[in-house]
Parts: structure tokens; sequence; C-alpha cells
């Protein structure tokens, strides 16, 4: 495993108390000790028990990504950490909102790419429009990259969540 | 239990730490904190020990919890008492110290307004501490205070800061005793799988060159474990080498002994470890010092790691067995499968590899020339080791040569006994250390094996010891250089000793008198056993002020970089062995 210098990508969930200064502790952890974070996305998702999910993509070696998790895992809020990428199969789904502001032929063309990638429009004037598309992360870099050369003007992206596939809950 | 008696935030912590066994608060009054101040001014139970510098609270604090087993408490106002405290909570941190660390705070309301005294402590202390509070909330206070001292001392120990505005230390609310209540998220593994033990031992019995190889957690595990080491390691028969921060936890004068390992371990500890066939690594972190070189780091063996801390498994070496648990239990485990299964260390193969290390331990790697003259600070050393071995002793130092030569050559029989700043290197934590553990053991001998310059860095102390009638002895190796700094710009930057040289050093005699401590002074070999005997008889705080060898350097060495085979053993070595460009990048 110490040989190992490949560069794997891995989706980790963790369930956490949903108190002041747990982002900064999951965040500082990751720039302290010089991890990546290719994306991270957070929300309540237990109300009642005030348990939020971070959804974090990161990468690096397998030695790595153990120590991601381990670290992750002793920070006192932490309930849970789930690497989704080696615990069985799992979805993925990120949701992006994407300006393209442009004419004629090249707004027609923009309509068209969009049904075919079932982006919806939510906000369209004469010369604009606003996509909502959600997928996985590479469809959505397609999508964007297919847009840029028809007005591309603004992207927003949610990053990446994800959960197990089957009946067990996390 | 709930009681409905209204109190001030204020008297709930104090209730609380009274509950939580705590009899010594090192601290430094300030706005904030005037409430807790006023809280315990009114009480007699908690003793409050009042330091020169907050730096220095958190040094004590460690040393009262590191010779105690105790948690150590600090208590500091907002702003600038809660950042010099940073120093000591990352000190902490690295070396697995608990401590609890109160700071004040401006009130709730005016937080984030930049307000006289404000700091964010729990962001500037988020990446320094275990874990960190902010209470705002009356409320959670109770809750809190039982929770920091749960987290501070379970699993691996560490630093826990609970930043208190002003308004909860006066505002008003109800004590509940929550210090048996399970925490929700946080519960560290204690005991191993069943599994693991039964592969560790018979991995034990199948090797032909074992080695332990033992740290910090084996003293932080308690003096049981430290117990249950001995008994394993007496069982197998096979080597044991320690680190920094592990002395003690096994006899040093034992012959199963080989003494420190890493960058100035000693020799037969270093190759025992290179060429081990299975090493054993118990309550120890694999750092930089220890491992040298990583690609050449043990290159022939099978490893077992034992360690409460899953992070610290495969963080920089991979192991074959990782075994998380608390060091204690799992020894415990270990010597009752091996009795169960009647195993046996493979003697003849045991035999062997014990001539191989004999062979190394004929360089006598530690030997050093006592002539002329010039003290050599080993021999220092060494006669402070003579005279005070067979008292009830203490050990504190700063950081440095002379951390190096009191690890390698004062042997330490039990645990808890040798107090030293192994992880973050800070000069000025043996002085605060010192008091701190003095206070905790009023009827022992506490010395500070101490560098002039490292002193200087807190000697601000000095009067709180005298105020604490803390009689500690700071045993100063002077030579009027950062030693270390001047070793490394020796052997890396072509001699060129860039403020490596303390000028305008005060005259400690004078200053120990000055601070009404006893001041004394050795210049020459033949005044070195005078010194210490003096020193130890005086029921004062004493300076021994020891002038030594201004140009000796510390060997053995690892250089940087370089392999476990590829040691310095002394000052003939350097010429021969060049230290790598690569090396020299490296701290």
């Amino acid at each position: 495993m110490g040989l190992d210098n490949t560069i794997e990508r891995h989706t980790i969930a963790v369930l956490v108390d949903n108190e002041a200064g747990v982002l900064a502790r999951v965040i500082g952890l990751f720039s302290g000790r010089g991890y990546n974070i290719e994306s991270l996305t957070v929300a309540e998702t237990d109300p009642d028990a005030a348990i939020s999910r971070i959804t974090i993509v990161t990468t690096g070696t397998p030695m790595i990504i153990e120590q991601i998790k381990a670290q992750l895992d002793r920070l006192v809020p932490v309930h849970r950490v789930v690497d989704l990428t080696i615990e069985g199969a799992s979805v993925e789904r990120e949701l992006a909102l994407v300006k393209v502001a442009g004419k004629g032929n090249k707004r027609v063309e923009a309509l068209r790419i969009a049904d075919i990638f079932r982006a919806r429009a939510i906000d369209s004037t004469n010369e604009s429009f606003v996509f909502e598309i959600s997928g996985s992360t590479e469809k959505l870099d397609a999508f964007i990259d297919l847009m840029e050369p028809l007005g591309l003007v603004d992207v927003s992206r949610t990053g990446v969540v994800a959960i197990a596939r089957g009946k067990s809950a996390l | 239990m709930m009681s409905d008696q209204k109190m001030n935030g204020s008297e709930i912590i104090i209730k609380a730490l009274i509950n939580e066994g705590v009899d010594t608060v090192f601290g430094y009054p300030g706005g904030a904190v005037l409430p807790i101040y006023d809280a315990i001014f009114q009480q007699n139970q908690l003793r409050h020990v009042l330091v020169r510098q907050e730096g220095g609270a958190v040094h004590m604090a460690e040393g009262y919890a590191r010779s105690t087993g105790n948690v150590g408490v600090v208590l500091v106002t907002s702003g600038p008492g809660a950042t010099n405290a940073v120093t000591g909570l990352t000190d902490a941190l690295m070396d697995s110290i608990p401590i609890v660390c109160l700071t004040g705070q401006v009130p709730t309301h005016l937080i984030g307004n930049d307000a006289f005294q404000e700091a964010d402590t729990t962001g500037i202390t988020r990446p320094c501490t275990k874990h960190n509070y902010l209470v705002k909330d009356m409320a959670d206070l109770p809750r809190v205070m039982h929770e920091a001292f749960y987290v501070a001392r379970s699993g691996r120990p560490g630093p826990v800061v609970i930043d208190l505005p002003k308004d909860i230390l006066m505002g008003e609310g109800t004590y509940e005793d929550f210090s048996s209540v399970e925490h929700r998220t946080y519960q560290p593994r204690f005991k191993a799988a069943k599994t693991e033990i039964d592969r560790a031992v018979s991995m034990i019995a199948a090797s032909k060159k074992p080695v332990f190889y033992c740290g910090g957690g084996v003293i932080n595990a308690g003096p049981k474990a430290s117990k249950s080491l001995r008994r394993l390691v007496k069982l197998t028969g096979a080597p044991i080498t320690q680190t920094l921060m592990g002395l003690g936890a096994y006899p040093g004068s034992d012959r199963q002994f080989l003494g420190m390992l890493g960058m100035h371990g000693t020799y037969e500890a270093n190759l025992a470890m290179h060429d081990a066939d299975l090493i054993v690594a118990v309550g120890a972190r694999f750092d930089d010092r220890i491992t040298g070189r990583l690609a050449d780091f043990a290159p022939n063996s099978q490893k077992i790691h034992i360690d409460i801390d899953p992070s610290s498994i495969n963080k920089n070496v991979a192991v074959d067995l990782p075994i998380v648990g608390d060091v204690g239990a799992v020894l415990d485990q270990m010597l009752r499968a091996w009795k169960a299964k009647n195993l046996k260390t493979n003697q003849k193969a045991l035999k062997a590899w014990w001539a191989e290390i004999n062979e190394w331990r004929k360089k006598d790697c530690l030997k050093y020339k006592q002539a002329g003259d010039i003290i050599k600070p080993q021999f220092a050393i060494e006669r402070l080791y003579e005279h005070t071995k067979d008292l009830d002793c203490y050990i504190t130092t700063e950081v440095g040569q002379h951390q190096m030569w009191a690890a390698q050559f004062y042997k330490f029989e039990e645990p808890n006994r040798w107090m030293t700043s192994g992880g973050l290197g800070t000069m000025g934590y043996g002085l605060p250390a010192a008091i701190g553990v003095q206070v905790a053991h009023p009827n022992s001998l506490v010395v500070d094996i101490s560098g002039e310059a490292s002193f200087l860095m807190n000697m601000q102390e000095m009067s709180t010891a005298v105020q604490y009638r803390a009689p500690v002895k700071v045993f100063v190796t002077n030579n009027q250089y950062m030693g270390m700094v001047r070793q490394w710009q020796e052997l890396l930057h072509g001699g060129r000793y860039a403020e490596s040289y303390t000028d305008a050093l005060p005259d400690l005699v004078k200053l120990a008198e000055a601070c009404h401590w006893v001041g004394l002074r050795a210049t020459k070999p033949d005044e070195v056993d005078d010194v210490i005997k003096e020193m130890i008889a005086v029921d004062k705080p004493v300076i021994a002020d020891v002038w030594v060898d201004q140009t000796e350097n510390c060997f053995p060495m690892i250089p940087s970089g370089a392999a476990h085979n590829e040691m310095l053993l002394g000052p003939e070595d350097e010429a021969e062995k060049p230290i790598s460009e690569e090396g020299m990048v490296l701290v």
C-alpha cells in the first residue's frame, strides 16, 4: 500500500452534529494537512437530531485517502465517515444552473442541446436562458463545454451529492 | 444530578472543576475572566497558581498532567491571554497531553465587533486543540465543562479549549453533573479484536529479529500499561527501543533496552530497527525524527502497530497489522494470548539476533572524552544522573542539544518521570513544566535540564516558583550558543554561525539572586559534583550554571534525509558522510 502512488478520486459522506464551527473543522483539516477538496456540499438532513450530511469529493493516494477518513473520523462532532467509492455501489448527482446569452441561431442551438441533455430552462429573456441541469459531474462538464461557444456567461454548481444504492441507510 | 439552586456561570465552572477532581488551576487574570477569579477567591477547594505569562501556564499544566496522569487545567483571559496560550496548546496537541484551557471572551453581544481584547479564540485554536467550544448559551455550560474533560483525557489525549463569554460567566443558571454521561459521537475503541491479538502474538513468536518500538502512548495509557509492556518484553526476550516521549515506559537500565532510537538515538537501537524482521510499534507514531529516510526505513520488516488513534496508523509508514486500541488493554490481551497459547520466541534465532546487537553495542556510540579543563555537557548530565538516580526525582528539559543528551544519558526507570517537548520542540518548555511538576509533587526533586538560550525564553516564571515555594532546579548546560542550531550550521551551512551565538547573556548567578533563587556555577570539571550536591541540598529554587564546551556536537546523528544505517557516530564521520541536497531541505 505504501508504494501505491496512483491518485484516486473518492466520494466520502460524513454525518456530523449540526453545530457552530463543524464545517470549519472539516475544511481546516483538509487545508491544514494539504488534502484536496474537489467538491464539498453540506446541509442538515435530520433536523430532529440536528445532524448534517457533508459530501466530499477528494483525490489522493490510497494511503492519503485512508488518512483523510481516519482524520475526519476523530473529529469530535463526527458521527460517521463512509467512503461511498469503495463501500458498495452508489449514485452521485450534481446540479448546475447555467446561464447562456445570445441571439439567433446560437440561441436555438443552445435550446436544442439543452433538450438532448434534459436540461430545463428555468428563466428566459429575449437574450438569455438559465438552464437547470443535473447528473454526473462529467455530464455537467460536457454540457457546459458545449454551451461555451453558444454564449455561456455564468455557471453555478452545487458540487456532488451521493448516496448508496439499495435499502440500507448510512 | 440536577440541582435547582441558581448559581452564576463562574460558580458552575468551579463546581464542575471540583467534580472532575481538579485541585490546581494555572492561570492569569484579566478583564474577561474576572468573574471566575471572583468565584475562585470565595472558595477553598481549588488552588490557583498565578503564572507570569500565559504561555507558562499551559506548560505548567502540561508538566502537572504528564507527571500525575491527570488533566491539567489552565485559565486565561480573552484576546492576548488566549493567543499567548497557543504555543502551549500546540505543544500539548503534538505530545498528546490532556489539558482543559478556559479562555475568557468578550460578552456574546460584542463577539465579532472587534471589541477590546477580543480574538477569535475558537478560530485560532481550532487546529491546535483536540476540540474546542464557545459557550453561547448558559444551558450548555455544565455539559460542555464535563464533556471537555472527557474529550481531553479519552482516546489519544489532547488539549481542549472552552471559550467563555463574560455574560455567561456572570449569568444565572443551574448546575448539573454530566461527568458520567456518555458522549454521543466520541467513543474511541479501547480493546482489540481477538483475531488481531492472535495474529500479533503469532507474528512475534515466529519472528527471528523482533524489536519493540515504544512511544509516549504507553505513558499516556497509565503506569499499568508500562508494567504490562515490561512483562511482555521479558516474556519474549526481544530487544526494546523507545522514542523521546516513551522514555521511562521500560526501565532505562535494563539489558533488553537498547536506548532511544531516531535522529539522536543509539547505534544499536537504530541498526536493530533497520535490520529487524518484525517491529512491534506500541503507542508510537513513526514520525520523521524516528524513521529517517522513509524509503529505507526498516526495509525487511513486518510491522505491528498498536495505537489508540487510527489516524496514527499508516500515516507515514504502511504496517502489516494495525491494532486500534488502548495500549494497556491491548498489551494485556497479548499477554493473556501469549500465555494461553504457551508461545515461545525462536530461541536460537533470538540468540543470534542478540549477538548481532551486542556487536553494535561494542561501538559504545555515546562515548565522549572528558579531559582537560573544559566541562563536556555529556559529563555534566551524566554526573547529574549519578547524583539523582536514587532520589525521588522528576526531569524536565528545554529543547536542543541538552535535551538529546538528557535523553541519551539519563536512564529513566519509571513512567511519568520525564517531561519534554517532543513533537513541537518548544524552547522555554522546561522551566514552567518543572514548576507544574513541583506543584503536583511538592516533596520530590524536580530538575529542568536546560540550555541558556531556552531558559531565557520563559525565565519570567522564576517568580512563580518563588511565590509558590516550588524549589525547582534549573541545570543549565551553558555553551552561549543555541547549540543545536550551531551544530546544524556546522554540518549543513559551512560553519557560518548566523545568529546562533547568544551575546550579552545575563550573569545567571546574579540573575538567580535577584529573583530570590540560589545561583551556583561550575566552570571546571572538578566543580560539577559539588554544584550538583549543593543544588540538591538547597531547599530553594536553584540555577546551576554549568559552563560547558561551546563546540560539542550531539552524536550519534542520523542527518535529515538519511537512513538508519547511515548515521554519523562522531566528528570523524562528518567529513566522510556529507549531507545530501535532499537532506538539507528537511528540518
